[in-house]
């Protein structure tokens, strides 16, 4: 790990007086350590954030919720009214990781992960996305069996985000400040993908920092769900997962926002799958049409091609779980 | 086939690691090696006086009977059935468990020095290559740096038969990326760090293979230019030696009893298929490392090893000291596997730096490090087997391919050698070198790839039999305690309710299975043991002898606990220091079979030297006194007695003591372990995962001291071998070289939502060996059948055959046609 100056701020304002070219926030520490330790970033100073309690706390009014980014992925998790109301917010964030993963890592940290990618995350290899020289992306000829299976052509990276998946869904939005004053990003305009810029995953700039997370507050008739599929249940990254929220008139499905986190190299929603079940009766066919649906437009590289199996499955049973026609999964992660 | 009873070799090799067990995958039959430290050879004509003594014998549910045996007379006499004992035999809580829960357990890594050193280990970026220069220069002239030490010659790599082949450099050749090229010392652990990054070398690179099936064509790049051979370690591993060796193939190690062609000729069935298993690393919790602090009278090592025996030879081996002066301490073990013998590249630089520095030096290994340093090859395996229409096997043939990287020991053959009875066998085992780092023993070496391959293909053949899997073993293994254990299968599980593959109709599928393992007997006479007693009462035993972690502390004193009748918790035991008597080093399951007798000897001893010593004030003789529950008895008058105590306190001396070597064993009989495990599991065939609910397991060890520490022992194994059959593979990178993901969250272990329901019986079997009977369950404790028992669970399931493992969504998906361009294996209802 390289040697870095270190400031701990109370306040927001005390927080953007700090930032410059040479400063990374630091909340949780939880990725950001990781990468210092695995030598992929150097940041000359880390500006502390974890005592600035005004991005503390999580706020349900009548118009949605308001989450403050320092929220621990567990005080989400555990909160009655995400729970009620936000309840993939709320599956995403309480099957994250480990506990003690949990109890340390916040929301705003959580969306603001660098990608899963091994290639990305040795030094052992350069690549675009770490101002390397290589022209190729490692894992299209190389070991690619937990990457992208769609838009996957310039970066096969994926994000791994969990609370992302049903952010996105849910339509929320990401408030960021600076200097120069505040503006808010529909989580749809969040990420970047990959042929846009190889080196931002968000649209987050030097000098910003994030707020707020605004969640509008569901219509009537409104389930949600959300699930991750890996190679294990304890503690693994996920090589499928799918957030539904399901805007419900008895069991006819009126609206319905499929997303999927590491299908490509930052969450997308599934529109494709969307559009087989608005309008229908939720049942098991309807939901395994529309996850049959989504992975129409799937690019698999040379070994991981199952995924697009484990997708169909994380869809149509995490469809079902909205629905409440189904169990959570033993099969899912966490 | 099993064994014939062997001791470690005395002559040690001129570099650590030297071969000390013989390939415990594929024992050859040898005769006895004596060890020269050893007392005089006992047999018909000579050795000390014996006496002869009844023993029981057997397996308790086969009924026991008795066995006579000629015995040492200065050996106690034969312990009854555990049924009938104190100590021996009854679940003991871990020794030393509270300290490791406080974290008041001192690991290696745990040990602070005065004025210590904190030492990295730098690497090679290549994995093939000539190193044309290393310049350290701008790293010593960091601050805090205190030495810079470049690797002179590498340890743990396959050597070359003819050296000339290649031409000498002053460095080591690179063979492997991860390689030690050299280590560091510095004051504090970031200048450590900070200095590795400062070392530039400058490679010559080579053409390199990493891949196994790459590796075995006519114009791969050649890991070594000529024919080379490894040494195993203590733990066994390592391949044969002299070998045809025809580019990176080395091998084939040809044995062949009987006829097998007349053996196929005579069969009505004959089953043959192909199996595939992966690398798998050790990743103990506790990586390699050493502190070694080099004094002019005296070199101390602190070493998270399996054999301080093996670390102090090597020292002196290596840096041409003598033994005497060579202190190895292992207080507290996290975990070796196998992988920790000797004093391998880490010890070797940091004893050179602590030399260098005249100070202590700390080098523990980095997790990615220890990913490299060691592994289990994985293997290809073609099986055949011939039977007759009623189970009789007739001929088995196999053929493995494994890479063990630049080392060999990749050998598949212990299974389908040694389990069942069969006339014609005939197995070719090859190592392929690549260019990735080195195999070592790993529990059980090249059992669990056997085993995964063997016994499927043993229920392949009862599927094509149309037999009961548990009735085609019973027609086929003559090994008395695995009989009693399918039996127990049979009563305890669902084993009766076992429905016709493939039964059920949704996604999720269930399913059972089981598997049989085989282990040896192998003793090490490198075992011996103090045993002191106090004015005050106080007992104490001393070894060399190390816990890694097996619960061996508490082992040794449960069977001092029952000589003297006093509570395990009041034995004091110090082990894991050299300055004791000299201590087995624990690789392939001989440290209970060969510490315990030398420990209840030399507690005996003590004992009666005690009696000796008070008799004459009691007014009565040494054979009139016994010790039981605490108390010396007086076997002519029951109401009188004393606590020992009472007792010790008229020794005329401060202390007395008695130390006991292991004995030879009493018969050299062919004797083998075994395990029979039943698992029951849950295949999602949607997103591939099998989820393993329920294991059952039947295990012997002869006679079991503390079932508490066999059962968790059999608890760890059946964890490691789920975790090896459905998680755990090395990722390389073909096109650079590299290990993908050399950490713990892309190397994917068994957690605790993983964790099944275990079950498990231990079925006594009494040897008549030695003193205690004990022996070791590392090897045979769930880790060698898991696997198997998984695959044959999953065909039960599904009716798919898994023939490769580990057995991830991907793996599953594919062989049950779920994934677009891969066939998928065939149905079998």
């Amino acid at each position: 790990m390289n040697k870095f100056a270190y400031v701990d701020c109370k306040t927001v304002d005390e927080t953007l007086a700090q930032l410059g070219p040479d400063a990374t926030i630091k909340a949780g520490g939880i990725d950001l350590l990781d990468l210092m330790k695995d030598g992929i970033v150097a940041p000359p100073k880390l500006v502390n954030i974890r005592n600035v309690s005004s991005l503390r706390g999580i706020t349900a009014a009548p118009d949605g919720l308001r989450i403050g980014p320092l929220s621990t992925l567990t005080e989400i998790s555990v909160h009655p009214e995400v729970q009620l109301r936000y309840a993939a917010l709320s599956d995403a964030a309480g099957h994250a990781a480990t506990p003690q993963v949990r109890n340390m890592a916040t929301l705003g940290g959580n969306i603001m992960q660098r990608p899963r990618c091994w290639y990305f995350r040795s030094t052992d290899f350069d690549c675009k996305k770490k101002g390397g020289t290589s022209q190729d992306c490692h894992a299209h000829e190389g070991e690619n069996q937990y990457h992208a299976v769609i838009n996957n052509g310039t970066c096969a990276m994926v994000h791994p985000s969990s609370t992302a998946v049903p952010l996105l869904a849910m339509n929320a939005e990401v408030e960021l400040t600076s200097k120069r004053g505040k503006r808010t990003v529909p989580m749809s305009g969040f990420y970047v993908p990959p042929e846009k810029s190889l080196i931002n995953e968000t649209v987050v700039q030097p000098g910003e920092i994030i707020t707020s997370i605004f969640v509008p507050a569901p219509e009537p008739g409104t389930r949600s769900a959300y699930q991750k599929y890996g190679e294990k249940e304890s503690f693994d990254w996920p090589l499928a997962d799918a957030g539904v929220v399901l805007v419900m008139a008895g069991q006819h499905c009126r609206q319905a926002r499929v997303v999927l986190g590491v299908a490509a190299p930052t969450p997308m929603r599934a529109t494709a799958a969307e559009a087989v079940l608005t309008g229908k009766t939720i049942d098991e066919a309807t939901a395994r049409a529309a996850a049959k649906a989504a992975m129409q437009e799937a690019t698999p590289l040379s070994q991981n091609g199952y995924k697009t199996q484990l997708f169909q499955t994380a869809i149509y049973r995490t469809v079902l779980l909205a629905a409440g026609q189904m169990q959570r999964d033993p099969s899912a992660i966490g | 086939m099993p064994l014939e009873i062997i001791t470690q070799e005395q002559e040690q090799g001129a570099q650590p690691g030297a071969k000390k067990v013989p390939n415990a995958a594929k024992p050859e039959p040898q005769a006895v090696h004596q060890d020269v430290a050893a007392p005089p050879v006992a047999s018909k004509d000579s050795g000390p006086p014996k006496r002869s003594e009844s023993f029981v014998f057997g397996i308790p549910q086969n009924g026991l009977t008795s066995k006579q045996r000629e015995v040492p007379v200065d050996e106690p006499p034969p312990l009854a059935r555990n049924a009938d004992l104190r100590y021996i035999g009854k679940p003991t809580a871990r020794y030393d468990g509270p300290a490791k829960a406080m974290g008041k357990g001192k690991y290696t890594a745990d040990v602070q020095l005065p004025g210590m050193l904190y030492a990295r280990m730098v690497d090679a970026s290549v994995p093939h290559g000539r190193i044309v220069s290393i310049d350290t220069a701008a790293a010593e002239k960091l601050p805090g740096v205190r030495a810079v030490y470049v690797v002179q010659h590498t340890y743990g790599l396959a050597e070359l038969r003819d050296p000339k082949q290649e031409t000498p450099s002053r460095y080591p050749l690179i063979r492997y990326a991860g390689q030690p090229i050299a280590g560091i010392a510095a004051v504090s652990p970031q200048i450590a760090d900070d200095a590795a990054k400062l070392i530039k070398v400058q490679y010559d690179p080579m053409p390199f293979v990493v891949d196994r099936t790459e590796a075995r064509a006519a114009d791969a790049p050649a890991v070594f230019p000529g024919p080379a051979d490894a040494a195993g370690s203590a733990g066994g591993g390592g391949g044969p030696k002299g070998v045809p060796q025809v580019g990176n193939v080395h091998g084939p190690q040809r044995k062949q009893t009987g006829d097998p062609a007349a053996g196929f000729a005579a069969a009505d069935v004959v089953v043959e298929s192909e199996y595939f298993t992966q690398v798998q690393t050790h990743s103990a919790l506790e990586t390699h490392g050493f502190v070694v602090d080099w004094k002019p009278d005296e070199v101390t090592v602190y070493a998270s090893t399996q054999g301080t025996s093996s670390v102090r030879n090597d020292m002196a081996d290596v840096f041409k000291l003598p033994k005497s002066q060579v202190r190895v301490i292992t207080e507290f073990m996290g975990g070796g596997f196998g992988a920790k013998f000797g004093i391998g590249n880490e010890g070797a630089v940091a004893a050179n730096l602590s030399r260098m520095t005249n100070a202590p030096v700390k080098l523990m290994l980095d997790r990615r490090q220890e990913h490299i340093v060691s592994n289990r090859p994985d293997s290809h395996q073609k099986l055949k087997i011939g039977a007759k229409r009623d189970g009789t096997l007739t001929a088995i043939e196999l053929t493995s391919y494994g890479t063990a990287g630049v080392g060999t020991g990749a050998g598949t053959a212990g299974p389908a050698t040694n389990l069942y009875t069969c006339p014609n066998l005939l197995t070719e085992e090859y190592d392929v070198f690549t260019n990735a780092g080195p195999g070592a023993a790993f529990r059980a070496p090249g059992h669990p790839q056997g085993c995964f391959a063997f016994e499927q293909a043993i229920d392949e053949l009862a599927v094509k039999l149309a037999m009961d899997p548990i009735a085609l073993r019973d027609k086929i293994d003559e090994n008395q305690a695995r009989r009693v254990e399918r039996q127990l299968i049979v009563e305890r599980t669902n084993w009766r309710n076992r429905r016709p593959a493939g039964s059920d109709a949704g996604p999720i599928k269930r399913g059972m299975g089981v598997a049989q393992s085989v282990w040896y007997r192998f003793v090490s006479m490198n075992s011996s043991c103090e045993v002191r007693v106090s004015r005050d009462g106080s007992v104490e035993l001393m070894s060399a002898v190390q816990d890694l972690g097996t619960g061996t502390k508490t082992m040794l004193a449960i069977v001092v606990a029952e000589e003297f009748g006093i509570p395990p918790g009041q034995v004091v035991i110090r082990i894991g220091d050299t300055r004791f008597p000299v201590g087995p080093d624990s690789g392939g399951s001989v440290t209970a079979g060969s510490i315990t007798p030398a420990v209840r000897n030399a507690a005996y001893q003590a004992k009666q030297q005690l009696f000796a010593a008070v008799a004459p004030q009691l007014g009565t003789t040494p054979d009139n006194l016994h010790l039981a529950e605490g108390r010396v008895l007086f076997k002519n008058d029951p109401s009188r007695s004393y606590t020992l105590k009472q007792i010790t306190g008229k020794l005329p001396t401060d202390e007395i003591s008695a130390r006991a070597t292991r004995g030879p064993e009493y018969a050299k009989e062919k004797l083998t372990y075994g395990g029979v495990d039943y698992v029951e599991l849950a295949v999602d065939t949607e997103t591939g995962r099998v989820h393993v609910e329920k294991v059952f397991g039947a295990h012997d060890c002869g006679r079991p001291i503390n079932p508490t520490g066999v059962i968790s022992q059999i608890n760890g194994g059946i964890l490691q071998g789920i975790s090896y059959a459905l998680f755990e593979q090395r990722i390389m990178d073909r096109k650079t070289g590299y290990m993908l993901n050399a950490n713990l969250d892309n190397y994917k272990i068994l957690g605790a939502r993983e964790v099944p329901e275990i079950e498990i019986e231990l079925v006594e079997n009494y040897i008549a060996q030695s003193s205690t009977d004990a022996a070791g369950i590392g090897e045979s404790a769930g880790i060698i059948t898991l696997a198997a028992a998984i695959g044959n669970a999953f065909f039960n399931a599904t009716g798919v055959r898994m023939r490769s493992i580990p057995m991830t969504p991907a793996n599953v998906l594919a062989a049950l046609g779920k994934v677009p361009g891969q066939p998928g294996q065939e149905v079998q209802a």
